[in-house]
């Protein structure tokens, strides 16, 4: 046998943890210098309040994009969702297993929908999600001029701002989803499946692999991780709000996220802790940014390069790659 | 034959197929017994790998049986065979680089426990399989992208184990392996037939053929030549029996030697990532065919000279002067074409008309030089003299046969009058009728003064076509031929056969 | 001769044939006429001309990215930052009109230019490129004019989008927005029949063999983002005329371009259509915008019918290929 290195696959601390330590240090320093605090409860909850929103998305994002496909459709998911939810429940706690069940149901359709002409009409996922997005948006701007419905207080009180210590339960819940998503990655066949099917179809399909099944399965996912992303918002904003999705830039946040965590755009390689890591950057400089009272518009300036960045960032190592 | 052989593991017999009306492969027998290496040889398109596919379930036969541990079989596809107990490993492997060996090797079958996958069993059984064909060092849990290609190459047979494989394809097992790779293959070889693995054994090289298998069988034109015991043949025999197909075609003279003009092109000592020390001399006036086997690095020669992939290190002169190949604006401005070996993914733009592509290339570079209705014209002209035949220019070249489709390409070259033209298998996929018309064309480019060199895998094109001969082998020049070499002195430099120098 | 040699195929296929764009206009503007006879008046239809001017200037530019295998999602934004910036810059004093125009145009084909360059050079699939400049655009020039737009553009610069040469005999009026769309489109037409715009097609229909051709295949692609953004530059300067200086001016405008343009017969992808379909689409589009209207279909529905045109026309024609195999 040659001398090589055989480092086991279990990927060692992703870049991304690195790059959010960095951001915190020097966000702390910064905002210290500024005459602020970081790290005090106020800050830190909120945090972790935006983390539980974008990380839910980009949970469910991770999924389609390791089996090789795409979901831009996620910000009017997560609207619909809100609306939904919100009316469904009309401000009563009774309605509000139902409702939440209604809006997930509603959600998994649009998943569905999403994977079926992904894989059976073959349409690019981009322009297939794309054009189910704007189904969506013209349901919206048709039947919705701003807020409506009403979160169940019960829901308000525990998911939207109950909290153990700094944690807020939405946190906790992204932590379940997450752990959930993690153990369907690597403990289930399907799991194992879809990283085979986004690494290279064919040779998926040559092992046995149901390729479409796997994929449609992955959007469904996707498309439930918006739908409770939005009754986690409705649940925070006490309405249903037609905009939510789109005005918090959920598409590309999470798949932003999902770059910045290492997982490859093209499929086959990444995970969902690495996604966590991403959001929880994205989360920081945020955070950052707020504490330092950076104007909203220049953050979304911010937001727009980093986006831009963090995929030229990982086009080049696979170029590298391709190179090699 | 002396043995009694155990009921056969795989028998063909008459196994016919057709593609388009073109026979691949007629009335071929084969068997391969229990733990028996039997290797398969013969010329690029003898039938070998549509054989393998028959056998692997990726094409069912038209005429014969395949019986398979005693009972007959159609497989409906390579999932098929491979639960029958059929596996093949490729050239290129089916692996993913980014998954670990384990889940690779169970990938579509993961052991399941509760529902679950049960990762430790998943490692326990690769160790095991792996144990058994004596890799002990390759762990289970590294990511195959971290592997060498002969680990790789392990890898792909625990897979195919994995399923219970009785019966093994290896087609080309070590064109990408390295030589001391090449010893533990021959190893594993080994270990495989002591568990009672049948091994049908696809390969060019001889030597490894006569080191590994107990039977050869010599596929020529779609026919089966022979089955020989390898104790009782040579590699003489065994290219005598490859070689020696009827010249059917016509092949336009050759050029003179004294017609010969000066040396366009020299190459010394060119090298890049496929090819080592590449020296090489082309002269106006003359047809420089190239020959070897696949991945031998012809392909690779004909790009480093257009610079899509640049030789890295030697001189490359143009006229005696040094020129930089390192971008194929670069080669065009230097007066080279290269008509490509995959026309269709690299040579016609498929959906825009005769007209615009034949256009490409002027339209490209040297847009500024004439006016357009003068280009247009002299690209109409050029496509009347090789002779297009379409409902007309503005025509999608999609709807074109192959070999319209590769005489727009040559117009599309001879627009911008190249001095040196680079030919990839410019008959591959054509008809027989426009095969001896792009044949004439490129004799005629020669005679007119181009350097032509013209890669082929079709023997009786390269010996028809050439007026000289390099045959390539592992990314080196292995020799040079002159005009009226045979059959068997190209196949021996492919094939690295010991004879006698015929140069 | 090969002329006497051609010999007749079954069928003869002109995939980029822009006959059912034009049929479905012509039914839409019969269906129109029955809905609301008066729209086909020609002073009534040139002035729709005119307001359609700016979607069918933003289609064609569209045209150029698609068509050689890419998207430019950043147009709406970037007619809102131009509108804004316009009025800020203008201040509402004449003087400032054409030096602003012109820079106008130059910052459109920059934005168009770093586009490109992003795409091509750092590899970034250009929906993230395009989505990501659009982030960055609107949220600069809100940042710039501090959340309200300031300024107001001058009446010199708002004739382009409202104005009309009146009393002309038989067409009634001529809006300015109208002569503009006929110059550009002539220039687009020219320019897609030019060598660029060839090798453009050849591009998106195969860029290997147009890089073996010797086609500079980054260059090229970065000139059609910036013919794109250069196309949203003279939308931005009809929009703003028409309707006037707000953050609004160019929302989902992309979408709109990309409707019209897949509407028109171009495949998206790249290496099929032509410029003069795109531009149809997007007239069809209008005209079906005008349809909704006239039957009471509420305008925000606008976004469904968009995206049932594109997932109609995509699937369409991936069945229609996959089945030709």
């Amino acid at each position: 046998m040659t001398a090589l290195s055989l480092r086991p696959a279990r990927h060692a601390v992703p870049g991304v943890f690195v790059a959010l330590a960095l951001t915190l240090v020097i966000g702390w320093l910064v905002v210290m210098l500024d005459g602020g605090q970081l790290f005090n409860q106020s800050t830190t909850v909120s945090l972790l309040h935006v983390a539980a929103g974008l990380g839910l998305v980009a949970v469910g994002q991770t999924l389609v994009i390791l089996g090789g496909s795409l979901d831009l459709s996620v910000a009017y998911v997560i609207s619909l969702s809100t609306l939904v939810a919100a009316e469904a429940m009309n401000g009563s706690d009774g309605a509000l297993l139902p409702a939440i069940g209604l809006a997930l149901a509603v959600s998994a359709a649009i998943g569905l929908l999403n994977g079926v002409l992904v894989t059976k009409l073959r349409i690019n996922a981009f322009i297939a999600t794309l054009g189910v997005g704007l189904l969506l948006k013209g349901y919206l701007d048709n039947g919705y001029d701003g807020p409506a419905g009403e979160s169940a207080p019960a829901l308000v009180r525990t998911l939207g701002y109950q909290r153990i210590g700094p944690v807020p339960v939405s946190f906790l819940l992204l932590l379940a989803v997450t752990a959930a998503a993690w153990f369907a990655l690597s403990r289930t066949r399907f799991g194992h499946h879809l990283v085979a099917v986004g690494g290279d179809p064919e040779v998926a399909r040559l092992s046995g692999v149901r390729n479409d099944r796997v994929l449609i399965t992955a959007h469904v996912l996707c498309s439930l991780c918006a739908g409770l992303a939005g009754v986690y918002l409705a649940s925070r904003l006490g309405s249903g709000a037609p905009r939510v999705g789109t005005e918090g830039l959920y598409d590309l946040e999470s798949i932003a996220a999902v770059v910045l965590g290492g997982t490859a755009l093209a499929g086959g390689r990444g995970g969902v802790l690495g996604t966590v890591g991403g959001v929880l950057l994205l989360a920081s400089i945020d955070a950052v940014f707020n504490q330092l009272e950076v104007d909203a518009f220049f953050k979304q300036v911010i937001r727009g390069v980093i986006i831009i960045a963090a995929v030229a960032v990982y086009a080049r190592r696979a170029m590298r790659k391709a190179g090699s | 034959m002396a043995d009694p052989q155990p009921a056969p593991l795989l028998a063909l017999r008459g196994i016919g197929k057709s593609f388009l009306g073109v026979r691949v492969l007629d009335g071929v027998d084969l068997d391969v017994a229990p733990g028996e290496v039997h290797a398969v040889v013969g010329e690029n398109g003898a039938g070998k790998s549509t054989l393998m596919k028959i056998v692997s379930g990726g094409y069912s036969p038209d005429e014969g049986t395949v019986e398979f541990a005693g009972q007959p079989r159609v497989f409906h596809g390579p999932r098929d065979a491979q639960r029958a107990g059929v596996g093949i490993i490729h050239q290129e492997f089916n692996l993913l680089p980014e998954r670990t060996v384990a889940e690779n090797v169970y990938l579509g079958h993961e052991p399941v426990r509760r529902g679950l996958v049960d990762r430790r069993e998943m490692l326990d059984r690769t160790r095991r399989l792996l144990a058994s064909i004596g890799e002990t060092a390759l762990p289970a849990d590294s990511r195959v992208g971290q592997l060498g290609v002969a680990q790789q190459q392990v890898v792909e047979i625990a897979k195919a184990l994995a399923l219970d494989a009785r019966l093994l394809i290896m087609d080309e097992p070590t064109a990408a392996l390295a030589d001391q790779e090449v010893e533990l293959l021959y190893g594993l070889v080994r270990r495989l037939q002591e568990r009672g693995i049948g091994l049908l054994y696809v390969s060019h090289r001889l030597t490894e053929v006569f080191d590994l298998s107990s039977r050869i069988t010599v596929l020529k034109d779609g026919r089966r030549v022979t089955t020989v015991d390898t104790a009782r043949t040579n590699t003489d025999e065994l290219v005598r029996h490859m070689v020696g197909r009827e010249l059917s075609n016509y092949y336009p003279q050759r050029a003179d030697p004294a017609d010969r003009g000066p040396v366009r092109l020299t190459v010394r000592g060119g090298g890049n990532r496929k090819l080592r020390g590449v020296d090489l001399e082309l002269r106006a006036g003359e047809v420089l065919g190239v020959g070897g086997l696949q991945g031998s690095g012809r392909s690779a020669l004909a790009r480093a000279l257009f610079g899509v992939a640049p030789f890295t290190t030697g001189d490359v002169e143009l006229d005696g002067e040094p020129v930089r190949l390192r971008s194929p604006r670069a080669a065009m401005r230097a007066g080279i074409a290269y008509v490509t070996e995959d026309r269709k993914g690299e040579g016609i733009v498929a959906r825009q008309s005769v007209l615009d592509n034949a256009l490409l290339a002027s339209r490209a570079v040297f847009a500024a030089r004439s006016g357009r209705a003068a280009r247009t014209a002299r690209v109409r002209e050029l496509l009347d003299a090789v002779e297009v035949r379409a409902a007309g220019d503005d025509q999608e070249i999609r709807f074109l046969s192959g070999g319209n489709q590769q005489k727009v390409v040559l117009a599309r070259w001879l627009a911008l009058t190249p001095r040196i033209l680079l030919f990839d298998e410019p008959t591959r996929g054509i008809d027989v009728g426009a095969k001896s018309a792009i044949h004439d064309l490129v004799r005629r480019l020669a005679t007119d003064g181009a350097a032509v060199l013209m890669i082929s895998s079709e023997l009786p094109e390269l010996l028809g076509m050439s007026d000289r001969i390099v045959v390539l082998r592992d990314g080196r020049i292995a020799g040079e031929l002159p005009a009226g070499a045979t059959e068997e002195d190209v196949v021996a430099l492919a094939v690295g056969a010991v004879r006698e120098a015929a140069a | 001769m090969r002329v006497a040699e051609r010999r007749p195929l079954p069928l003869r296929i002109r995939t980029d044939g822009i006959a059912p764009i034009v049929a479905l206009l012509v039914v839409l503007l019969i269906l129109v006429a029955f809905v609301q006879p008066d729209f086909l008046a020609p002073s009534s239809l040139m002035s729709f001309l005119g307001r359609s001017a700016p979607i069918i200037l933003l289609a064609a530019g569209q045209y150029f990215v698609i068509v050689c295998g890419e998207f430019d999602l950043s147009v709406g934004s970037l007619v809102t930052a131009q509108v804004v910036v316009a009025a800020r810059l203008i201040d509402s004093d004449p003087s400032h009109t054409w030096p602003v125009v012109a820079l106008l145009l130059v910052g459109g084909a920059l934005v168009g230019l770093v586009n490109g360059l992003v795409t091509t050079v750092l590899r970034v699939p250009s929906f993230i490129t395009t989505l990501g400049m659009f982030l960055i655009l609107v949220g600069a020039v809100y940042l710039w004019s501090d959340g309200a737009p300031k300024g107001g553009l001058s009446e010199e610069f708002r004739r382009f989008g409202r104005r009309a040469i009146e009393d002309v005999p038989l067409l009634g009026r001529i809006p300015y927005a109208l002569l503009v769309l006929v110059v550009v489109a002539a220039i687009a037409v020219v320019l897609t029949r030019s060598d660029f715009g060839r090798t453009l097609v050849a591009v998106g229909d195969n860029p290997r063999t147009a890089e073996l051709s010797g086609v500079r295949v980054a260059r090229t692609k970065t000139i059609a983002f910036m013919l794109s953004g250069l196309a949203a530059a003279v939308a931005a300067i009809l929009l703003g005329g028409y309707s006037g200086v707000s953050f609004q001016a160019g929302v989902g405008l992309e979408f709109g371009a990309i409707t019209a343009v897949v509407l028109g017969g171009v495949a998206l992808g790249g290496g099929r259509g032509s410029v003069v379909g795109a531009m149809l689409g997007a007239l069809t589009l209008e005209t079906l915008f005008a349809l909704m209207n006239f039957t009471g279909v509420s305008g925000a529905l606008r976004s469904t019918v968009q995206g049932v045109i594109i997932l109609l026309a995509v699937a369409v024609s991936s069945l229609r290929s996959s089945s030709s195999r």
